[in-house]
């Protein structure tokens, strides 16, 4: 469960520099830190309030505070969650999931978004938004208490993220130039870097959802590896019939949207469905990507695409696929269970609408306390220097060294006696 | 002929492009620069060293016209290059000597007028 914890936690880093090779160069800094920022702010609301609110019994809706302020969380095994292993690992290994998720978003509103405003979203998001979805499916709530299916958070992580990213791109309203101005990626060996980089992380975020090293972590591990291959497969041959060439950007993508698709479905379905499941998961994203681009939405990096469609591709496939010989829970429709399709359709739609609602209206809250949206000048100019007072890319040339006592100004005498 | 020497933000190439395309103005020539245009300067910060950052990103449009162009192509690069903050740019207006066209040797305005514009 450590390592599972350290490889989920390498998926931010990664996030950051799959989404900071899509932006241009007077941004990435910007968009990478949006992911890595996630790893501190996010981190301490999680340990603080938001783990206690997911994950400890409390009711339907949501956990109570006992874990609050890390109080309780002991050596031993005392979340009935994970029985087996240190408590502390356990709220470790679940706070990788909630940084991640949180890190997703950030791709619907990359260039235009002050630091400020970014920095109290992603520490309250997590409390307001992720604690209630999480306790739903996983910390004993009412999705969890229905049946839903969830290995690894097709819900809780994706949809959540990909909803939670579309709402934030409408409340930060579109780039200045967007429609009319083509946003080409600054840096696409980087975006094939971390595509590989989600993929290495992922085996511990699906195989350590199994909680315990046994068949089902061995199941989630190996669908890990299928889906987003068959994924690639599928979506570069889409690729291949549209315009006639194989594209990085499209392969790096699907690998993504396998992984996505994969994730609640990974220790549940039998590895031959798990690499229909993801071949089928290239379709809806794939079409929802072009479409997107044709809107007047700027959901930049399209998290909805691939994530909130993805995500809800592979819960509702989860419910088609699942096969209860294989994973101890329950069947799906093709081993005769179609109701189990219904009680998935039902989880993805409560978490994409209380997801969408929450994040629109937690962003207009913190919009009325601090301004979220850069100004025209300094989209101009890019958030790298804008916000952080740096750059990617520095050439040295017209850089003037700023010292605490300047010495006297150059004198054309003081050159001729020197010589 | 003159050759117009304007210099713009990076971010203000597209609309001057689209505003030379409005008028008309087809052939021209682009570089990226660095320059100082009495800009506020920039602090920039990496770990224990502070730099002022002196020059900034610009972009140079070198466009050769008939002199019946020349008030046109700097109204056009002077409406979409304008922010109203400092650093917009400059536009010189040069007198040129001699143009030739390479491929069939032809002279001055011929050789700035594109081919299919009487």
């Amino acid at each position: 469960m450590m390592t599972s914890t350290a490889l989920v936690l390498l998926m931010t880093p990664a996030l950051g520099f799959f989404y900071g090779g899509m932006v241009g160069t007077k941004n990435v800094l910007n968009t990478i830190l949006m992911s890595f920022t996630t790893l501190g702010y996010t981190l301490v609301a999680w340990a603080l309030v938001a783990y206690s609110l997911a994950f400890s019994p409390g009711n339907a809706i949501i956990g109570d505070l006992r874990w609050a302020f890390l109080k309780g969380i002991d050596l031993a095994g005392s979340q009935p969650l994970g029985p087996t292993i240190a408590h502390v690992v356990y709220m470790a290994f679940q706070a990788t999931f909630a940084i991640i998720t949180v890190a997703l978003i950030s791709g619907g509103i990359v260039s235009r978004m002050r630091v400020k405003g970014y920095l109290l979203f992603i520490t309250l998001w997590v409390i307001c938004i992720y604690g209630p979805i999480a306790h739903w499916v996983w910390g004993g709530g009412w999705l969890g208490a229905m049946g839903a299916l969830d290995f690894a958070g097709g819900t809780v992580v994706h949809v959540n993220a990909g909803m939670a990213a579309l709402a934030a791109a409408l409340v930060l309203g579109n780039r200045t130039n967007h429609g009319r101005q083509a946003f080409l990626p600054g840096n696409v060996p980087f975006v094939l870097l971390g595509a590989g980089l989600l993929w290495f992380g992922w085996f511990g975020f699906n195989g350590g959802s199994a909680v315990a090293s046994n068949k089902y972590a061995a199941l989630a591990f190996t669908n890990t590896f299928l889906a987003p291959g068959a994924c690639m497969v599928v979506w570069s041959m889409l690729d291949l019939t549209r315009t006639g060439k194989v594209t990085a950007m499209g392969v790096a993508t699907a690998i993504v949207v396998g992984l996505v698709a994969i994730t609640p479905a990974s220790g549940f379905v039998p590895p031959f469905w798990g690499l229909v499941l993801g071949g089928l998961a290239a379709l809806p994203s794939y079409y929802v990507i072009l479409w997107r681009a044709r809107t007047r939405v700027d959901e930049s990096l399209d998290v909805f695409a691939g994530h909130a469609v993805g995500g809800a591709t592979g819960a509702i496939l989860t419910g088609v696929f699942a096969v209860k010989a294989w994973n101890g829970a329950a069947d799906g429709l093709i081993a005769g269970n179609p109701h189990q399709v219904v009680i998935q359709a039902i989880a993805v739609a409560g978490a994409a609408a209380y997801s969408f609602c929450g994040t629109f209206a937690l962003l207009k809250i913190i919009g009325l306390v601090t301004s979220l949206r850069a100004s025209t000048q300094e989209e101009a100019l890019g958030m790298d220097p804008t916000q952080h007072g740096e750059e990617a890319y520095t050439s040295g040339e017209g850089a003037i060294l700023v010292l605490p006592d300047a010495g006297p100004e150059p004198s054309l005498e003081a050159a001729e006696a020197r010589a | 002929m003159k050759l117009i020497v304007a210099i713009v933000r990076p971010d203000k190439v597209n609309d001057v492009l689209e505003a030379l395309y409005r008028v008309k103005v087809r052939g021209l020539s682009l570089s990226r620069v660095q320059g100082h245009g009495g800009e506020l300067e920039r602090v920039e910060t990496y770990r224990g060293t502070t730099v002022k950052v002196d020059l900034n990103e610009k972009v140079r449009f070198e466009i050769g016209v008939s002199d019946h162009f020349v008030e046109r192509t700097v109204r056009a690069i002077m409406a979409a290059a304008r922010t109203d903050e400092v650093g917009d740019g400059k536009i010189f207006v040069l007198p040129v000597e001699k143009v030739y066209r390479i491929r069939t040797g032809e002279e001055d305005t011929d050789a700035v007028t594109p081919v299919g514009v009487a």
